[in-house]
């Protein structure tokens, strides 16, 4: 019993990992609130889901051809959208008010263009839905699957932060944006680029999340919010940090629907979030300030 | 004396209006002066001290669901009461353990503060009382309902305009620019916003309240609709939050804008309500009064 919650738990939050992982880049790096995040991952799993149901195209193919689009999108959304608001705010603190506003305007936008397209309806698929045994306990292949791909992007992404030039330049801007220039950085590419990443990962989960959960047009707030309070969890812009956050949460959660009642997950999500908010608010891996 | 009798005025205007407008015009009053008192309570706390709220409907519902719930069992103004203090303690709840940081906690609790109530309601139903759905049954007609809402939108008015010339709302305007400042000048920062925080929270949640009865039906899924937040942000914004007829000046033309808009293109109606926002953070980042103001300034400048 105990071995099946923990199993479970860690498949579960390595999702929700991944999710987070792209979020603290884009508060981190391109300092956007991004709160129709939830959303870019929902367009995700919705191509794949069309894509798998209309074309037969199965979903790990369409996942390298999804994250890349979400990619564009994210590079294209910061070039139009949010750009404009960095160059207005200057260094004035209005940015994150700004940004909470206009991706508030976004999650509603593209809400209403994935209730139009898609419908108001639950989805979900079945793919590679057979149990492989992991330890004694029978996990379904496709969220085994999703697991393997936490754990590759989101270790590729600490590696490639810690110990490559890129990763350091990323990290110069997500400490100080306002000295990055100073040793010859182009503090709006690289928060360009840290957005688009952030939404090639959100994508990356939309699409790994198709694959074994249902999900409608409405639910993003949820995936948002979850991924926020990982965030905070461990610490903002703290990617190690996420990673940790999202799998205890995904035990958590896990935890609670199987001991309590499943209708009660978010509510632990939140007694969670109040929790870290009371007694570290710097997050559970940060540094006090 | 003009600024308070002008308004006086207007008010009993309003107040004899639906003696002469057919029932569908009532209505449209009645969801109007609901948004203007929505925006202005909003307005109130966020407009001033830049910690946006994304919980209106949290409160908006909350009231709605006191009286779905109590309505059988105690009077009227019981349960309005009921009803005012269920939202404060709320507020104080969540005020306590968020607005003591920065803001963006605040923001990020009240974004899904709605989600979770409306999940905990409905699981409370489900599983303790087996009721999902309620009914309300009250003796009060669609008039007295028009009356109440435009007296909270009086009161809420009034009392936005004494809080701006008070103690307090100097408090929270120094709190907007700057908290570092706020706190080196001697300000009580967490006691100010949660005071304005909770006053703000108790109308949101009397203003549910009193519209309850138009719904007859009440279920968490109807009265914990996200639009109702979205669209109070959007017309505080439009006007000028920090103003004190701001909210007033955004409600009212987008609410008709909204209705007409709603029932037009009910496919497409998320979508326009999305590309409108997102435009008045662009357009109109200050509101309509700032922008005019700016813009006469400018004209004066040209010709002086």
């Amino acid at each position: 019993m105990l071995s099946t919650t923990l199993i479970l738990g860690l498949v579960l939050g390595g999702t929700y990992a991944l999710l987070a992982l792209g979020l603290t880049l884009q508060y981190g790096i391109a300092r956007i609130m991004n709160l129709a995040y939830g959303e870019f991952t929902l367009i995700a799993a919705f191509l794949v889901v069309a894509s798998f149901q209309h074309l037969g195209v199965p979903p790990l193919v369409a996942l390298p051809f999804v994250t890349i689009a979400g990619y564009g999108f994210g590079w294209l959304l910061y070039q139009v959208m949010m750009r404009p608001l960095v160059a207005r705010s200057g260094s004035s603190g209005r940015l994150e008010v700004d940004s909470i506003l206009a991706t508030f305007g976004l999650l509603f936008l593209i809400q209403g263009v994935l209730l139009v397209g898609f419908g108001a309806n639950f989805t979900s698929i079945s793919y590679l839905d057979r149990g492989i045994d992991v330890l004694g306990v029978s996990v379904a292949l496709n969220r085994l699957i999703a697991f393997a791909i936490c754990v590759l992007a989101g270790g590729a992404l600490v590696v490639a932060l810690q110990k490559t030039r890129w990763g350091l330049i990323m990290r110069a801007v997500a400490l100080t944006p306002g000295s990055a220039p100073l040793v010859g950085i182009d503090v709006n590419r690289v928060a360009r680029q840290g957005f688009a990443i952030g939404s090639a990962l959100a994508a990356t989960a939309g699409a790994s999340i198709s694959m074994y959960q249902t999900f409608s047009a409405t639910g993003g707030v949820v995936f948002t919010m979850k991924a926020l309070v990982i965030v905070i969890m461990g610490g903002v812009g703290n990617v190690p940090g996420a990673l940790a956050a999202g799998l205890a949460l995904g035990l958590l959660e896990t935890f609670v629907a199987t001991a309590i009642d499943p209708g009660l997950t978010l509510a632990a999500t939140f007694a969670i979030f109040l929790l870290v908010l009371l007694w570290r608010p710097q997050g559970l891996f940060g540094a006090r300030t | 004396m003009s600024r308070i009798i002008l308004p006086l005025i207007g008010l009993a205007l309003l107040a004899i209006v639906p003696l002469i407008v057919t029932d569908y015009g009532l209505g449209l009053l009645i969801g109007a002066a609901t948004y203007v008192t929505l925006a202005s309570a909003w307005a109130l706390f966020s407009g001033q001290t830049h910690y946006i709220s994304l919980a209106t409907v949290a409160f908006y519902g909350t009231g709605a669901y006191t009286v779905a719930v109590l309505n059988e069992t105690l009077g009227y103004g019981a349960v309005l009461l009921c009803a005012a203090l269920i939202g404060g303690t709320i507020a104080l709840v969540v005020g306590l353990a968020t607005l003591r940081l920065r803001g963006v906690y605040f923001v990020i609790f009240s974004f899904g503060l709605a989600e979770l109530v409306r999940q905990l309601i409905t699981w409370y139903e489900v599983n303790v009382t087996g009721t999902l759905g309620r009914y309300i049954f009250l003796d009060i007609t669609t008039r007295q309902i028009y009356w109440q809402m435009l007296g909270l939108a009086a009161i809420t008015i009034a009392l936005t305009a004494w809080i701006h010339r008070s103690r307090l709302g100097m408090a929270l305007r120094v709190i907007g620019d700057d908290e570092t400042v706020a706190a080196h000048s001697g300000i009580n920062l967490a006691r100010v916003k949660l005071l304005a925080f909770v006053l703000s929270a108790v109308i949101l949640t009397l203003a549910g309240a009193i519209t309850s009865p138009r719904y007859v039906y009440v279920e968490p899924s109807i009265v914990f609709n996200p639009t109702i937040s979205f669209l109070t942000v959007i017309m505080a914004l439009l006007g000028g939050a920090n103003r004190l007829w701001g909210p007033t000046l955004g409600a009212v033309p987008l609410f008709l804008i909204f209705e007409w808009l709603s029932s037009n293109f009910p496919d497409s109606y998320p979508i326009l309500l999305g590309l409108l926002f997102i435009g008045v953070v662009f357009l109109v980042p200050n509101g309509l009064i700032a922008s005019t103001e700016r813009l006469l300034g400018k004209a004066k400048g040209a010709r002086g």
